[in-house]
């Protein structure tokens, strides 16, 4: 299979990769997808609490290239937003720029679980009403313990 | 930092890409090209015209490497019959077989890591009212010759168990379970595509009835195969599948392909001459890449029986690491994995799972098949780019991380998606 110029940058100079402390009550946690799946991504905000600007963002992906690129743009884009603009962003997005074929949009998807996991792990930490359904955070609220 | 820039040097005399899936296809050796040649082009003639020179000098270069194929695997040069694949030749020894001994029973008995062309074809007859057992396979991917033992009823008819794996390389106990068919009065046949000519196969010393071989996987044409059909102790008979004008005793009909044939025969005798000393070699070449990897990398094994198993077959999972961004990091080297991502099905390989891996390990596994051609210096770069590619990863994988930090993995609840 052919990968797109961008999916190959981001494999070779993966964004953001890295830890938050995901104890403190700024940072929201997701944690999706599934070893036997070939899948799992962690991605972690930190958020500003005066703000709900998210001010940084952190990834590791287990899984393909374009699993790899899709969580590496996720972190890319969802800083400097507030967590409700992040919440916008959609999996389709991520499929245009990057150039995913139809085989991989499951990656893509699995970036946006990511998004809302980490948005909803933040908003449970800080009694923020949960605005929209996260399928994720049973991982997350697992890793968390 | 997390960024990649490769900074393993190529060494002198190696070009890239690197071939290294010669369990996949092999290239040909120039030497065989070099017999094929004139019957290309001067000796063009159809080997089943009778009244001619040209039919009689294409019938002579088939006969030849039917007796160079028998010579290789302890048959008589009668017992060979031409195919255009393994795929057909399994085709044609397990329908034409069932075909034949309907009237005898109904039962047959493989195993669940053969290749698709022996499980597919065994699907199709299920469907025709043939029971089949699937055997499983110990999680060093050998069957239990008691499983077999106690799977044979008086309805079977046919025990197919192929002879070496082609994604573990790991070779079944064909000798034994040779032995036993015999001793039950059951027809052994055996996908012998990968052990021909790689280490030693005798139909007669080995209990083999029908075996399946291959052109291309010997360094060899594609588009040719061969089929050994045992003549006596005992006779077996095979119904054709496909019809027409009678070739190979009736058994495979259409015009033969003599340029292929006279290919795989070449092959054939190279394999003879040379076997031994390329088992040693290779066997040398994958002990070197594994031992590399083990000095490197924590969290690496091998997968399937390290002992039974092809010299040039190594089949390791890089634990943490999903296969297909590994290989997305070696494009200059061509191996192949078990990982779901790189098949159109998305489901990771299914001989792994056979073997009791988990779905994750499997997703981490990575064939190499050393061949003839390879050098130690590819071996070399080929280890170095791994080792660093997966250095890489593990700094993305947050499996990798959750395990330094002693977290069981095993306890997540995770969602499958």
């Amino acid at each position: 299979m052919a990968y797109s110029d961008k999916v190959i940058d981001h494999y070779n100079n993966p964004r953001n990769v890295g830890q938050l402390d995901k104890s403190s009550t700024e940072v929201g946690t997701g944690l999706v997808g599934a070893p036997e799946c070939g899948d799992v991504m962690r991605l972690q905000i930190k958020v500003n609490p005066e703000t709900q600007v998210i001010e940084d963002a952190k990834f590791k992906t287990f899984g393909c290239g374009s699993a790899i690129a899709s969580s590496s743009l996720a972190t890319e884009w969802i800083k400097g937003r507030t967590v409700d603009d992040a919440l916008a962003i959609k999996n389709t997005d991520i499929v245009k720029e990057l150039s995913l074929p139809p085989v991989k949009i499951h990656c893509s998807v699995l970036a946006e679980d990511a998004i809302r996991a980490a948005i909803g792990d933040w908003k449970k930490k800080n009694g923020v009403a949960e605005t929209v359904e996260s399928t994720s955070t049973s991982a997350a609220a697992a890793q968390a313990q | 930092m997390s960024s990649y820039t490769s900074t393993v040097e190529v060494p002198a005399g190696v070009t890239l890409p690197i071939y290294m899936d010669n369990h996949a296809t092999s290239p040909l050796d120039p030497r065989v090209l070099e017999a094929m040649m004139p019957y290309f082009t001067s000796k063009f003639g159809n080997a089943a015209s009778r009244n001619h020179s040209f039919g009689w000098e294409a019938e002579k270069g088939v006969e030849t490497a039917r007796e160079q194929i028998a010579k290789l695997i302890g048959a008589t040069a009668k017992e060979i019959i031409f195919t255009s694949g393994a795929t057909e030749s399994n085709n044609l020894a397990i329908k034409g077989i069932a075909e034949m001994y309907r009237e005898r029973g109904n039962h047959i008995i493989t195993q669940v890591t053969e290749h698709k062309a022996v499980l597919d074809t065994c699907k199709r007859l299920e469907k025709y009212g043939y029971r089949v057992t699937y055997l499983p396979v110990k999680a060093d991917g050998l069957i239990d010759i008691e499983d077999l033992k106690r799977a044979i009823d008086d309805k079977t008819i046919l025990v197919t168990i192929m002879a070496a794996n082609n994604e573990i390389g790991v070779l079944q106990p064909i000798r034994e379970i040779g032995k036993l068919c015999h001793e039950k009065g059951v027809i052994f046949h055996t996908d012998a595509v990968q052990i021909v000519g790689k280490v030693p196969f005798n139909v007669v010393a080995d209990n083999v009835d029908v075996a399946s071989i291959s052109g291309h996987k010997i360094y060899g044409p594609k588009g040719v195969g061969a089929l050994y059909v045992r003549r006596r102790n005992p006779r077996v008979q095979i119904a054709a599948q496909i019809d027409g004008g009678g070739h190979e005793r009736g058994m495979r009909s259409g015009t033969l392909n003599v340029p292929g044939i006279v290919g795989l025969g070449k092959a054939c005798e190279i394999a003879m001459q040379e076997m031994d000393s390329e088992a040693a070699y290779l066997r040398g070449l994958r002990d070197r890449l594994k031992a590399k990897f083990e000095a490197e990398l924590d969290y690496v094994h091998v997968n399937g029986n390290m002992e039974h198993r092809l010299p040039g077959n190594l089949n390791m999972s890089f634990v943490y690491v999903e296969g297909e961004s590994l290989l997305m990091g070696i494009n200059d080297v061509a191996v192949s994995s078990g990982s779901a991502c790189t098949s159109a099905t998305l489901e990771p390989s299914y001989v792994l799972k056979a073997l009791g891996l988990g779905d994750d390990v499997a997703h981490s596994s990575i064939r190499f098949g050393l061949g003839r051609f390879n050098t130690q210096a590819e071996v070399d770069y080929v280890a170095a780019k791994v080792i660093e590619i997966v250095k890489h990863l593990r700094q993305l994988s947050p499996l990798y991380e959750m395990v330094q930090e002693g977290i069981d993995l095993s306890k997540i609840a995770w969602t499958a998606h």
